[in-house]
């Protein structure tokens, strides 16, 4: 973990209610796909932990939907309005376990993490199948940003309004071919997932955090490996460890 | 030069800086990120006879100016606590902690306690009588000056360390019940314990916390603490360690001011990591800033 300044350099809304930040500072602390950040924000008095969507030397792009004051605080702050934020959260996606052709399953706010995680494996040497589930067409976002990695995309709308009318566990299901599964997305949904795969995988949880960096046990949840907190022995797991 | 050395029976601390149970885990998670060895003390997780996993989540609710939780004593029981958490924790931290124990009778308290005693690292054992999170337990304890009492003779009766009590502030009269705890042979109190919230998601009208209510925590309740320190102060000769809601070197002066002879940092922890470190740096400063070149000059000090 690390504390540090960032600048904002772009704030942009991608739909009426998920926007893309780009934030400049030290990103030395991040190690991998599937790690959060956790922002502080003035007047609130729990930092915002965001899942990261992509980094390099000196920036984090983070995709946030606003769904309460935090984000929405976010959604108005102007480039160059600096942050004090806490990086290498979280332990983040293991890329080893994914064989040659893994599946990354992102639903609505769950995109985010999945395309650095598909950047990582295509450098790799694998073929990721990237499935993104959406609500409806307007709610869509990062789908030209995965085609332009190369990389299969499959998407699906609740009401067919883009790609395939259904949920990506009808996608999944339809699918034989794949070697492993990686996902976030809301819990149904990975619930779902979990019963409908056919091989191992791993899922990145959400939940109410306190600290963020393993101090409080807010976020602790039971596993059949032991008791673990979600914000630094999680947020992934493995689909063998998770009790639903 | 100013002295920031203070002393709580007998051991002598390099600053009055300690973070408080529950917001500092067993210190470990914290040395990753600077050397804990420059705290006071620290007072590790809360402990129980029993391996606990405490409440169900959501376990955590903002508010302005602080938290609601109720992680409910999630704790590996006082066994694995010795056998797992301490000889990590000593790796880490080389002076005397403060061990804080939990109970849901006097049998468990008396248990935890005659077992922590062994511990040649702990200095004080910390018990605490007013977690508000776990049901028919350690509030009642600490809501009645009898039961704050009786915890004291029992918890006394088998440790040759110094005992602090931990009190709830959701009490009437906190004076009596440090008072009662006092004449059971206490060697010192610690206050206060988070204060009992709720909240109410507006989205599904339902409890924020999935416990339905907790311990609210954070800057928002410094002032309830101080003047619930002050009061203590007047009641009893023995001293105080203070907290709720200090989150800078001004606080701890005020905590002291109003009687405490050392102060924890809780809820700043867990959204500035460095909180403690932060403070005990500004510490030289703010005393300078006020004239102060001895901690010990001060406590108490508002009641002159």
């Amino acid at each position: 973990m690390k504390q540090s300044l960032f600048t904002i350099r772009k704030n942009e809304s991608l739909t009426s209610t998920v926007f893309r930040m780009v934030l400049e500072g030290e990103t030395s602390a991040v190690t991998g796909a599937g790690q959060f950040l956790n922002i502080k924000l003035d007047g609130l008095f729990l930092r915002r932990p965001l899942s990261i969507c992509d980094y390099d030397e000196n920036t984090i792009t983070i995709l946030y939907k606003v769904v309460g004051k935090g984000t929405e605080v976010m959604s108005e702050m102007a480039p160059s309005v600096s942050l004090d934020i806490l990086t290498g959260l979280g332990n983040g996606y293991d890329t080893t376990k994914s064989g040659d052709r893994p599946l990354l399953i992102g639903g609505g706010v769950g995109v985010p993490p999945m395309y650095r995680l598909a950047k990582n494996l295509i450098n790799e040497g694998k073929k990721p199948i990237v499935i993104l589930g959406f609500n409806t067409k307007d709610e869509a976002f990062y789908v030209e940003e995965f085609e332009s990695l190369g990389v299969e995309v499959i998407v699906a709308t609740a009401d067919g309004t883009l790609g395939t009318k259904g949920f990506v566990t009808d996608i999944v299901k339809s699918l034989s071919n794949y070697t492993y599964f990686y996902t976030c997305g809301p819990e149904p949904m990975l619930k779902a997932l979990s019963d409908c795969t056919t091989t191992s995988g791993q899922l990145s949880f959400e939940e109410r955090m306190g600290c963020g960096f393993g101090a409080c046990m807010g976020c602790s949840c039971e596993t059949k490996y032991g008791n673990k907190r979600i914000c630094k022995d999680g947020p992934v797991l493995e689909k063998e460890e998770i009790i639903w | 030069m100013v002295n920031t050395k203070v002393t709580l029976s007998g051991i002598t601390l390099d600053n009055p800086v300690i973070p408080a149970s529950g917001t500092f885990g067993y210190g470990y998670e914290f040395a990753e990120y600077y050397d804990i060895n420059m705290l006071g003390s620290f007072s590790f997780k809360g402990t129980t006879r029993e391996p606990r996993f405490g409440n169900p989540t959501p376990r955590i609710a903002e508010c302005t100016g602080g938290l609601i939780n109720s992680v409910g004593l999630q704790n590996p029981g006082i066994e694995k606590v010795i056998s797992e958490e301490l000889p990590k924790m000593r790796e880490v931290f080389h002076k005397p902690v403060i061990a804080n124990i939990s109970g849901f009778s006097v049998d468990e308290y008396v248990y935890c306690c005659e077992k922590i005693n062994k511990e040649d690292q702990v200095g004080i054992i910390e018990v605490n009588v007013s977690c508000p999170n776990v049901h028919h337990g350690g509030m009642s304890f600490g809501t009645s000056p009898e039961a704050a009492a009786e915890v004291t003779r029992a918890v006394k009766a088998v440790t040759s360390k110094p005992v602090y009590i931990k009190l709830s502030p959701n009490v009437t009269d906190i004076a009596s019940i440090a008072k009662a705890c006092e004449e059971a042979g206490a060697d010192g109190i610690s206050l206060i314990n988070t204060l009992m919230g709720m909240r109410i998601d507006l989205k599904t009208a339902k409890p924020a916390i999935a416990n339905t209510m907790g311990g609210f925590s954070g800057s928002a309740i410094f002032p309830v603490a101080v003047r619930m320190v002050y009061q203590v102060y007047e009641a009893v000769k023995i001293p105080v360690i203070g907290m709720g809601g200090v989150s800078s070197a001004e606080d701890v002066l005020e905590m002291m001011l109003a009687g405490a002879t050392a102060v924890q940092v809780g809820a700043a922890n867990l959204v500035e990591p460095f909180a403690c470190k932060n403070i005990i740096e500004d510490l030289p400063r703010v005393m300078k800033k006020y004239g102060i070149t001895d901690l010990n000059d001060i406590i108490g000090g508002a009641h002159k």
